[in-house]
């Protein structure tokens, strides 16, 4: 039994117990709010094609650029103990960029969205070693040093389309931005789960893993057995441009329309807090990118199921800030220290009543 | 790195450069205007605003126009206080902040320097300006409600996206319909702000869809508010436009939206405009007299049934 | 010399979880003496100082100031009694001028106007022939002025006993003799000094007395001049002169003659002053001396540790470059640094994860080891070197220190080094351990490896290594092998001077 409970706190699921019980009760809450809640159905979509819809779809694939961004962030917050919070802001100026390329083409077709997509890339690492040279080489505490790209990236975006806010009608652009015709599943779900792939297939083909999480905990071992620490923290920021370029892709795709101000505005607070339900210590060191995404789904089931009761979108971030302040309370090591001691207690007041019995 | 910044800087100088040029004009017998003026990278709108100050008060309508542009106000106090030693004919404001200005227009006025105001008023004594042409909020709302109620629909089921909460914009259009809810003729099923952010608007109508509640109107106090709530209509199979089940109602006048009216895909799009520079060089010329110190700058509502592709080159902002 | 007692202690106690970090200390200062307090790591020095300033509180004993019973409460407390401490690390505000220094948090709040504060500053400061103007700010000055900007304060602030902790080693020869001008001036005032360093040179040119401590005891109190270095050097060690001159000597290592492996002339870094250094395949040797002495630097700056300054360094008789760590592994260097827990092991990853983690280095990022090939090096090692672990999944922080310590050899043992540095691979590991690392080091020479070995206790040198290099005040003062080497030898060597 003891063992069983620190298990459950410690190892087994591990840091993956606080999002999968918030996720569990938002189920759980939402059902008896609304039995209804989670049906999904098959709609047509206008283009005409079969497509899933319901709370459920519109949570999952709401939470699309968040997970992206989030995967990206977990890796800079273990290797650096910090975050970039310009993630927004970078996206901006990566859909911006996405946006210029495709209309500066006559027409749109497969290539040029490609070609827009790794431009938005290169600009967006770009931009991820700028501020990974600020924090790796000049030592600047990240928040700090992202604070710079977060004060004017907004500004950048601008100018890279010249203020306007920009559409671009194409299908390929909307097949990116809602469904492929013919794959009833989002496109922005289909493309987390590629990108979750591709980063564990980084973290399988490369010792990555290992050293951010050498790194991230203990910075002086980790140089005295021959890791470049710079170079990991670099890599952790342009990994995470790349992230921003996919996410600020699936923002402009969902309206075909770009504007620099308001595309994933605040989106930098909700990645960090989905890091941080993710169970992630976001002072570095060990990680788990499932957490994060599991984090990133937990903030938009919220947010989905606030709306659902109609509470004003004003509110909606007070009462968000609510839930979250628990979640990463109840999370923290202080808590859970606390709630295992407790367990602990229990169950071995359990076995005395036992043994009792046996006497 | 470097390179990187060095990039950045010369980015700067050439905006520099060109917003300067922008200011320089011929010389000779020609009417100076200094404009003091928000930075056209504020919006779109303010963007088409400094373009039709420009085109209005060129060399051949007979001006030499001089131009400063920032959002902050003491800047911008600074750039009229130099209009005034330069020594203007006339000075144009479109103040970053209401307060601040009673001196620098007391000063423009000994100076024999008539004042205009454009697109936003200031807090001073009435005696210090010409006029004010500035847009009514309240009014862009009004026509559009006015408009929706000619559409004598059997009912009507709302989706209210706002504004950012407590401007000006958001104000004003929401008036006009909060009475149609209050007196019972429409029906609101839901009012929620989405900041000015397209996908925030898409996923308050995703949100109503899923709760399977009906609507047929759907009223987005800006044209990307529009756009977001249309893309959550097409993922789920609504009909929208002149000829489907839902009227889309946006605001501003994009290029793209009215694009969206003419391809029949919304169904009105409410004017706001930034045109305040022909109404000004009217009242100038004297070809045009003020009837009062406010003049409401007269705004359009778009129906896509009527609207032309001239319209949409003569009233759309951007491109 | 005035005999007058001014702070004694009397059978000090402190407990921490899990040890008794000072056992019955007595300590005693007269008045207007420089007292140096000795020891090595772990004796106790510090627990004591922060006992005597209010940061620890004691378990047992008493402290009298004046012939008065005195606790003391807090590190404010000690100030107000009139105990001030001086530390390595300048606790003053570098952004403020020296005046505000000396009189910033001062006690009972009295507002002094700055013109009336500056004067007096300059006067305390005059007084005391410190160079410094009260204008000034703290951090233009040089960092023995801003020592003695620390000093004026405490004197002005009445402090009848004064602590220095450690106050020369970040400066040069000549701010070193400035501020024993100072002290000397502030003895002759009355004022009871405490001085703990770990310069020998220091200790005899200007104490009156030493203290010696070892493991949390009082070895002993004993005037400077009837305490000849050596004896000093064996007290702190704890080994008895007499004793080791009876002991017999250990059985006489063979000088190594294969080729030489390892060769640096004139290296430098950071931390470490030039040296030479050589060592021979299958060799193993040893840097001894106190702790502070350099040798580890020594060792940091073979391995790239630190910011290598100079020198050339030949490996298998070919000139490298070796500046960074990653360098000396990619030349068959393995290196187990002295802090096991800040340059060590990897706490949150598991055994497995540490053991694999320099060889992953070196084979690079982009050629993982496999898992199952990571789990057999694990169990391995875990098998070769006795690992006591739960399994090889386990976070290597909740292992106990022998084993953490194991996990880095068998990291390092891992890479197949030509050329292992071990610093104190054995410090606070169970003896069992300790023995078991002393004869591999003693298996890996036979195999043609060349251990550099480096530990705080002789015996353990001496039973491991076939030469010495020791180190005084930074700096190779000698080398030792064949049958020298010998523990009375050893400590001879390390004090120098006379003996």
């Amino acid at each position: 039994m003891k063992k069983n409970n620190k298990k459950f706190l410690s190892g087994g699921l591990g840091q993956l117990t606080i999002p999968l019980i918030a996720i569990a009760l938002l189920f759980i809450f939402n059902l008896i709010r609304d039995p209804g809640f989670f049906s999904i159905g098959i709609s047509h979509n206008n283009d005409g094609n079969a497509v899933l819809a319901g709370n459920l779809i519109s949570i999952i694939n709401g939470a699309s650029e968040l997970a992206v961004l989030a995967m990206g962030m977990t890796l800079v917050t273990a290797a650096c103990g910090g975050q970039d919070i310009s993630v927004g802001a970078a996206a901006a100026i990566a859909g911006s960029v996405f946006v210029k390329v495709l209309k500066s083409g006559s027409g749109i077709s497969g290539g040029t969205v490609l070609l827009a997509f790794v431009a938005a890339c290169i600009v967006a690492m770009l931009f991820g070693t700028f501020n990974g040279v600020l924090v790796a080489v000049f030592k600047i505490q990240p928040m700090i040093a992202t604070l710079i790209l977060y004060t004017c990236g907004r500004s950048i975006a601008y100018w890279i389309n010249g203020g306007a806010t920009p559409t671009v009608s194409s299908h390929i652009i909307t097949a990116i931005g809602s469904f492929i015709p013919g794959i009833p599943i989002p496109t922005p779900v289909l493309i987390v789960a590629l990108v979750a792939i591709l980063f564990k297939l980084l973290f399988h083909f490369t010792s990555l893993e290992l050293f951010t999480q050498s790194v991230g905990i203990n910075g002086s071992a980790a140089r005295l057995n021959g890791i470049n620490s710079t170079f990991i923290k670099l890599l952790s920021f342009i990994i995470l441009g790349v992230c921003v370029a996919v996410a600020g892709t699936i923002g402009v795709s969902r309206l075909s329309l770009i504007n620099h101000e308001t595309l994933l505005l605040d989106v930098e607070m909700d990645t960090i807090l989905a890091v941080a339900i993710g169970g992630n210590s976001l002072g570095g060191g060990k990680f788990k990118i499932s957490g994060s995404i599991i984090g990133a789904y937990v903030i938009q089931m919220l947010t989905t199921t606030l709306y659902a009761m109609k509470v004003s979108s004003t509110d909606v971030k007070a009462y968000k800030a609510i839930v979250i302040v628990l979640l990463v309370v109840i999370g923290s090591p202080v808590v859970k220290q606390r709630f295992g001691k407790l367990l602990e207690r229990i169950s071995s007041k359990k076995k005395i009543t036992v043994k009792g019995a046996e006497e | 790195m470097r390179k990187l910044k060095s990039l950045l800087l010369v980015g700067l100088l050439v905006l520099s450069c060109v917003l300067t040029a922008c200011g320089g004009g011929k010389k000779g017998g020609n009417i100076k205007v200094g404009v003091v003026n928000n930075p056209p990278s504020e919006s779109g709108y303010r963007e088409a605003n400094v373009k039709d100050m420009e085109a209005v008060f060129s060399a051949e309508n007979g001006y030499e126009l001089k131009t400063a542009y920032s959002i902050k106000n003491d800047e911008q106090l600074q750039a009229a206080q130099g209009f005034i030693t330069e020594g203007v004919d006339y000075l144009l404001i479109s103040a970053a902040e209401t307060t601040g200005w009673d001196e620098v227009l007391k000063k423009a006025k000994e100076a024999g320097i008539k004042v205009y105001l454009f697109d936003r008023m200031i807090d001073v004594d009435e005696s210090l300006y010409e006029a004010a042409v500035v847009s009514d909020m309240a009014k862009e709302g009004e026509t559009a409600v006015k408009w929706l109620l000619d559409q004598n629909l059997s009912e009507y089921n709302v989706i209210h996206i706002q504004g950012a909460m407590g401007s000006d914009a958001q104000i004003g259009r929401t008036g006009a319909l909060d009475e149609q809810f209050a007196s019972g003729k429409m029906t609101k099923v839901v009012q929620q702000t989405a900041t000015w952010d397209e996908a925030e608007a898409k996923n308050i109508v995703e949100s109503v869809i899923n709760s399977g509640a009906s609507f047929n109107v759907i009223y987005a106090e800006n044209d990307g508010m529009a756009k977001g709530a249309v893309a959550a209509l097409d993922e789920h199979g609504i009909t929208h436009g002149v000829d489907g089940d839902v009227i889309v109602m946006g605001f501003d006048c994009n290029k793209w939206a009215l694009r969206e009216l003419l391809a029949g895909k919304w169904n009105y799009d409410g004017q706001c405009s930034p045109f305040q520079a022909q109404i000004i060089s009217d009242l100038i010329k004297g070809t045009k007299t003020a009837s009062s110190k406010k003049i409401i700058n007269e705004e359009k509502g778009f129906d896509a049934k009527a609207l032309t592709q001239s319209d949409i080159d003569t009233y759309g902002l951007g491109e | 010399m005035q005999e007058e007692i001014l702070l004694q202690m009397k059978g000090i106690d402190k407990k921490f979880p899990g040890v008794l970090a000072l056992n019955g200390v007595d300590f005693t200062l007269r008045k207007g003496e420089i007292h140096a307090l000795m020891g090595e790591n772990g004796a106790g020095k510090s627990t004591l100082i922060k006992v005597l300033t209010g940061v620890y509180q004691k378990d047992g004993g008493e402290i009298s100031l004046e012939g008065q019973n005195v606790s003391i409460k807090s590190p404010q407390d000690a100030q107000n009694k009139g105990i001030s401490t001086v530390y390595q690390e300048i606790t003053l505000c570098p952004n403020l001028t020296v005046a505000e220094n000396m009189f910033i948090g001062r006690e009972n709040g009295s507002w002094i106007k700055r013109k009336e504060r500056e004067k007096r500053a300059d006067e305390i400061l005059g007084g005391l022939g410190i160079p410094a103007r009260s204008t000034q700010q703290l951090g233009d000055c040089s960092l023995a002025v801003q020592q003695m900007v620390a000093i004026a304060r405490a004197v002005d602030m009445n402090c009848k006993v004064l602590i220095l902790d450690e106050p020369t080693s970040s400066l040069d020869d000549k701010e070193v003799n400035m501020l024993f001008d100072l002290m000397r001036d502030l003895k002759s005032k009355g004022v009871g000094i405490i001085f703990v360093t770990h310069f020998l040179e220091q200790v005899y040119e200007v104490s009156d007395r030493i203290t010696v401590l070892r493991n949390g005891e009082l070895v002993g109190e004993y005037p400077v001049e009837k305490l000849p270095r050596v004896e000093l050097v064996s007290k702190m060690m704890g080994k008895d002169l007499d004793e080791l001159s009876t002991l017999g000597e250990h059985e006489e290592k063979k000088t190594i003659v294969n080729d030489v492996l390892y060769e640096a002339e004139g290296l430098s870094s950071s931390e470490a002053q030039p040296f030479d250094f050589s060592i021979r395949r299958g060799e193993v040797n040893g840097f001894t001396g106190l702790l502070g002495s350099g040798r580890s630097e020594s060792v940091r700056a073979i391995f790239g540790a630190d910011k290598v300054n100079g020198g050339t360094v030949k490996i298998k008789g070919e000139q490298v470059k070796v500046t960074k760590p990653i360098d000396a592994m990619k030349h068959g260097i393995g290196y187990l640094a002295e802090d096991r827990k800040r340059d060590g092991i990897i706490a949150e990853l598991s055994v497995r994860e540490n053991i694999i983690l320099a060889l992953q280095v070196m084979n690079g990022m982009f050629k993982p080891i496999s898992r199952s090939e990571q789990e057999a090096f694990a169990d391995e090692y875990i098998k070769v070197l006795n690992i006591k672990t739960a399994s090889r999944e386990t976070p290597v922080g909740s292992l106990s220190g022998g084993n953490q310590q194991k996990v880095i050899l068998a990291r390092w043992l891992l890479t197949h080094p030509d050329y292992l540095i071990l610093d104190e691979p054995t410090r606070g590991i169970d003896v069992g351990t300790k023995l078991e690392i002393q004869k591999l080091v003693l298996k890996l020479a036979e195999e043609g490896v060349s251990v550099t070995f480096i530990s705080s206790e002789v015996e353990e040198m001496l039973r491991t290594c076939s030469r010495l290099i020791v180190m005084r005040d930074r700096r190779i003062v000698g080398e030792l092998k064949g049958k020298d080497l010998n523990q009375t030898q050893v400590m001879k060597t390390i004090a120098g001077g006379e003996a």
